[in-house]
């Protein structure tokens, strides 16, 4: 059989079946529904939905300060990333130590570019973000919102990003404004894609 | 016209003659897995030979002939109920320092599927351990139904097969900086391939119905970072699917047992592994993963490309390659693989003379789009120094680049997405190492 003569008896096939049935045959499921899985109850939901969007959506209530933020962090995030947040290199560590979070303003645009939150991170949120759902890296999930509102703080401050008096809070971290803040620009590379195949 | 037969029965001579030109063969060629020139001799003489012969000689009496110890034993089967590959199969993943990532062998790679046990890994805390009866898939945010799906319910779905690379975006990082990397695996190895099986987005977000104005998805795994990225929602209903088998079976525990989400031909972080969540927003939800990592900073303007989630085209030749050594001028068959994260590979260029002459290698089919491809290049090496290079094109017309291009566009910033030319030199006495070639 020729493959115009296939596309068209495909083509005739297709159209005389209801397009459901074509989506359940070939596995594509447009739109068909099945009655697999059970409904996701509030609880559920709320046990694990703690992320945190620039605008400030998904931050919960409490607050931190620089001096709270200061004893947890040398308590729990010193060892992996410095006394003075400088960043640790040792093999012995978790990853190899952490990396340093404050320094490297206007490095970027150098060969001995430098990332960190102070220099590189666009949004505050993310740091709130990031700490609750993944540090310290030996504890992830382990710290209260209070406490991670505080490591914020304490970053954001030594990174002299706000300053030492301010409180964080679901209100005023939202505000911050990262010195990176519009360091950024969409995939540029050629032949952006919309369709992907 | 009369059909050939297929196979011939083998003599004496034939096996003496095969014996007599034994060379080193592309084994001995490797620096790792050395198979003696014994154990081949006796391969030789056992089965490797073929067809005919196997069929009429049985094994063990061709195997006593050397005194060894019976080849088979009739009715005997594996002692394992799930196998394992021969025991003189050394050929190995490459821990990171730190671990945490390991590297897959190209080098010793063939056709386009990587074993899953030599499937690369990355991870940012650990690998989880989870219970499959206990795992839940949630998905929720902006849907008419939030819904929860255990790994049976995702299996009673319709399901699709695709055979798939991912390339950790961080791969030939290195490569991109020096020529430091001994070998294949140490250059590139965070790239493989496998057959991925699964369920599509299109059919799960049928299931929960997103609302008007829904535009990404945060995609959340269960392992120790709790590892977190936004999918632009069109994405998802293209070609993203969840999988939760890899290559004929359950997904390998360090590669997202038991659900990881497959995004053909994007970055592999992204490619969410110990899937747990889906949650459907309006806006890019601008986690650590996706500002402050795997964003591609340009040292040259000290602006950073956010968002640049497909995997350019690239190859790599992986045979000959670093830290081998070819045992004398003669043929080879150059190998090595090819892939694009945007379409599937139009061609595959070869150069033995450092850049000033390409040539077109031949591709193996199926030639499958977002998938490694293999390539082959007869080559009649003379014994000089030759710069072996492949370059790629896929079907945007997209050419893979050299890497002073890149330095020259980019700076030397870039972390993610490297895909330059890599050269490797054949030195005068057959050894094979890792160059900067312009």
């Amino acid at each position: 059989m020729s493959s115009t003569v296939k596309v068209l008896l495909a083509a005739a096939v297709l159209a005389a079946l209801p397009l459901t049935v074509w989506a359940q045959q070939t596995g594509y499921g447009g739109g068909e529904s099945y009655p697999f899985g059970t409904p996701a109850s509030k609880a559920d939901i709320e046990a694990w939905d703690k992320d945190v969007r620039p605008d400030g959506q998904g931050l919960p209530l409490g607050s931190g300060t620089y001096k709270a933020g200061a004893q947890i962090y040398g308590e729990q995030c010193a060892s992996c990333h410095g006394a003075k947040l400088e960043g640790v290199r040792d093999a012995n560590l978790p990853q190899g130590g952490g990396p340093a979070l404050v320094g490297g303003r206007g490095t970027l645009n150098t060969p001995n570019f430098k990332q960190t939150v102070e220099s590189y991170w666009p949004y505050s949120t993310t740091l709130f973000d990031y700490i609750t759902r993944a540090m310290p890296y030996t504890a992830p999930g382990s710290l209260k919102p209070d406490e991670v509102y505080s490591l914020v703080a304490y970053i954001l401050a030594e990174g002299h990003i706000i300053k030492q008096g301010e409180v964080m809070d679901a209100k005023s971290l939202p505000k911050v404004q990262m010195p990176n803040r519009n360091g950024f620009y969409n995939d540029d590379r050629p032949f952006p894609v919309r369709k992907y195949d | 016209m009369e059909e050939p037969a297929i196979g011939e029965a083998v003599s004496e001579a034939d096996i003496e003659r095969a014996l007599q030109s034994d060379c080193e063969c592309r084994d001995g060629m490797f620096p790792q897995g050395k198979v003696s020139t014994a154990s081949r001799r006796a391969f030789l003489r056992g089965t490797g030979f073929v067809t005919a012969a196997a069929a009429i000689v049985p094994v063990r009496a061709m195997a006593a002939d050397d005194g060894d110890a019976p080849w088979s034993l009739p009715g005997a089967i594996a002692k394992s109920d799930y196998g394992s590959r021969a025991g003189t199969e050394k050929v190995m993943r490459l821990a990171s320092q730190g671990g945490t990532s390991a590297l897959t062998p190209l080098q010793a790679g063939v056709g386009i599927i990587t074993p899953s046990g030599l499937h690369f890994e990355r991870h940012h805390n650990g690998i989880p351990t989870i219970d499959p009866k206990e795992h839940r898939l949630i998905i929720h945010g902006m849907v008419d139904k939030p819904m929860k799906y255990s790994v049976e319910d995702l299996k009673r779905f319709p399901s699709i097969s695709r055979i798939i690379f991912i390339e950790c975006s961080g791969n030939s990082n290195a490569a991109s900086r020096s020529a430091g990397q001994k070998t294949a695996q140490e250059a590139h190895g965070l790239t493989s391939t496998s057959e991925w099986t699964g369920v599509r987005l299109s059919t799960l977000l049928a299931q929960v119905g997103v609302k008007d104005g829904a535009a990404w998805v945060l995609a959340e795994g269960s392992d120790g970072a709790m590892l977190s990225r936004s999918v632009p929602i069109d994405k998802m209903l293209d070609d993203a699917f969840v999988a939760y088998a890899q290559n004929g079976e359950a997904i390998r525990p360090e590669n997202g047992y038991p659900m990881r989400l497959i995004l053909p031909g994007w970055e592999g972080n992204i490619n969410v592994k110990w899937l747990r969540r889906l949650k459907i927003g309006d806006k890019p939800f601008m986690t650590r993963e996706e500002t402050s990592k795997y964003t591609d900073l340009m040292t040259n303007t000290g602006k950073a490309r956010q968002f640049s989630w497909v995997m350019e085209a690239k190859s790599l030749i992986t045979f000959p390659s670093g830290d081998m050594r070819l045992p004398g001028k003669g043929f080879y068959e150059i190998s090595g693989i090819a892939w694009s994260g945007r379409a599937p590979i139009e061609r595959v260029e070869i150069t033995t003379d450092g850049g000033k002459s390409w040539s077109l290698a031949s591709l193996q089919e199926p030639v499958l789009p977002k998938a490694h491809v293999r390539f082959r290049y007869p080559w009649h090496w003379d014994g000089s120094e030759s710069i072996i290079e492949s370059r790629a094109t896929d079907q945007t017309g997209y050419v893979q680049p050299t890497k002073s291009f890149l330095t020259r566009t980019e700076g030397v910033g870039p972390t993610y997405h490297y895909n330059g030319i890599q050269s490797w030199k054949v030195a005068t006495d057959g050894s094979v190492s890792n160059v900067l070639n312009g």
